[in-house]
């Protein structure tokens, strides 16, 4: 057991010093494979954010419930204890004059408003439903719609859906930027260690002819493959965190405008955990490929 | 020790490097390999470190049978086998200490006693006090001792020389091939491949010639003359 763990320590402390030997050319593989993971990185950040950003906006799911103008408070009451009863979750009456109010407090409604001859708008429920489900509100519309002296029923969900799947989509692009960039890295790695390979070719030669065993010649080829790839992506985790530094003021000064209050989320240790070892990950599979395919010569 | 039978080597171009070899050594002998360059003395070696294969018959060693020997079993084999190539095959981007220390390294020794036995082998072929100069300092004389060094670190049963005493003046070559006799002495099994047979001493051990890939075996020396075999 410690002539195994011996080994191993040989081994990552022969990785290091083969990063270290020529650091010009591990510099800019780090950056190369840094740039590679920034891309699916950033994208996945972005898509957490704007998943963030719909999840604290609780207005959308809302179903509005016009009646027609004849309806009196009869109806009003009816619709009332329908809603009570389906225990469909929070509702709210808004009487037309109070709509009315309401849309001249808004800035530069108020000529207009003054000028109607009368009041033009229907006295209206705001439903707030418990369900989240598209499908289930959609159901609950179509309810609502069927009701006696329902005018219109107005499902806020059309954007929520519409949306929801434009992050799908972004979620699938980010996916194959991962997948396409894995594979660079991937790649990468697998030159690296080529390169590697030829450049220890006597070294290598030498060990297998005195007895060295194929896990020894990898070993550290594999350190070094887990190595480069654990660097990179804390290179990634760098840019990224550079990118979204410089964008945080921008987004705040956005948002404020829109009257929203939402900061940007930066990456956590996890992330940067989580990419650290990504990169590992991936840069051993580089590695191990390359390897099994290089050392193959030596006799 | 070393069993040959019948053994072939035929390369893809068509040349045959050997032709139905046939020889055994027992344990504790001391057998020169002699032959013209080219004669396959190489293809030998190489086929006895199991760097290549056979095309047909078997060669064992230690009652192991290189032709059945899967890749993952070939480095234990070479464990047993002291290594001498006729390149030397040093690096020499490490010190002479760690050039020594390479093989301990790889069975995985623990690193004081690894120190220790390095420097016996350092001292054993008259190579002290040089342990932190690199290989280019070192005379084609002492980088030969440098690689008998090495190959005798790991105590190996077998020591398999291939032109130990190529491109050296005739005192050097002298001294390398008093170090194997040494080794022969303390029951070591010595196969050392010459081509030059002026370098052989007087009072000769066993010879084996190697002639455009066939063998044959010289008459054999007194008995005495392959235990005292010294200058």
């Amino acid at each position: 057991m410690s002539v195994w763990l011996a080994q191993h320590w040989a081994a990552i402390r022969d990785a290091c010093r083969r990063l270290a030997t020529a650091p010009l050319n591990s510099l800019l593989s780090l950056l190369v494979i840094g740039i590679a993971l920034t891309l699916p990185a950033a994208g996945w950040l972005l898509l957490d954010n704007l998943r963030a950003l719909t999840g604290d906006a609780p207005g959308v799911q809302q179903i509005s419930v016009f009646l027609s103008p004849e309806a009196g408070k009869r109806e009003i009451a009816e619709i009332e204890h329908r809603l009570q009863a389906g225990k469909i979750g929070r509702w709210r009456f808004v009487a037309r004059e109070e709509a009315l109010k309401r849309l001249q407090a808004a800035e530069g409604m108020a000529d207009i408003v003054a000028s109607l001859p009368r009041n033009p708008l229907p006295d209206a429920f705001v439903v707030t439903p418990s369900a989240s489900q598209p499908a289930e509100l959609e159901r609950l519309a179509e309810t609502f719609s069927s009701w006696p002296k329902v005018a219109h029923v107005q499902l806020d969900s059309a954007w929520v859906k519409r949306f929801d799947a434009l992050l799908r989509l972004g979620r699938l692009i980010v996916i194959l930027l991962g997948v396409l960039f894995a594979a660079a890295l991937v790649t990468i790695t697998f030159n690296t260690i080529r390169l590697q390979i030829l450049a220890h070719a006597a070294e290598i030669e030498v060990a297998r002819l005195i007895g060295a065993t194929d896990a020894y010649i990898q070993r550290p080829l594999h350190y070094f493959g887990m190595l480069q790839g654990a660097l990179g992506g804390l290179c990634a985790a760098l840019l990224v965190a550079v990118g979204f530094h410089l964008l945080a003021p921008l987004v705040a000064e956005l948002t404020q405008l829109y009257g929203t209050n939402f900061t940007l989320r930066g990456l956590g240790a996890g992330h940067v955990a989580f990419l650290a070892t990504i990169g590992a990950a991936l840069g051993w599979l580089g590695a191990w490929i390359s390897a099994l395919m290089h050392l193959r010569r030596f006799a | 020790m070393i069993t040959a039978s019948d053994v072939t080597k035929r390369y893809p171009e068509g040349r045959e490097a050997l032709r139905h070899v046939s020889f055994e050594i027992t344990a504790g002998e001391m057998v020169y390999l002699t032959g013209h360059s080219g004669a396959g003395k190489s293809t030998l070696f190489k086929l006895l470190a199991a760097v290549e294969r056979p095309t047909s018959g078997s060669i064992v060693i230690n009652g192991q049978n290189l032709a059945a020997l899967s890749r993952s079993a070939v480095p234990y084999l070479r464990r047993k086998l002291g290594l001498l190539f006729q390149d030397r095959k040093l690096l020499f981007d490490r010190t002479v200490l760690d050039n020594v220390l390479l093989p301990l390294a790889i069975v995985g020794h623990p690193p004081r006693d690894a120190l220790r036995r390095a420097q016996a082998a350092l001292a054993k072929v008259g190579l002290p006090n040089r342990e932190r100069s690199l290989p280019i300092a070192l005379s084609g004389g002492e980088q030969q001792r440098l690689a008998i060094a090495r190959a005798v670190v790991n105590r190996p049963a077998i020591i398999l020389a291939d032109e130990p005493t190529a491109n050296l003046d005739a005192a050097s070559a002298r001294e390398i091939l008093e170090i194997f006799h040494a080794f022969q002495q303390v029951g070591v099994t010595v196969l050392l491949a010459t081509h030059d047979p002026t370098s052989l001493p007087v009072l000769r051990p066993r010879v084996l010639r190697l002639d455009q890939g066939e063998m044959s075996e010289l008459p054999a020396a007194p008995a005495t003359a392959v235990a005292g075999a010294a200058p």
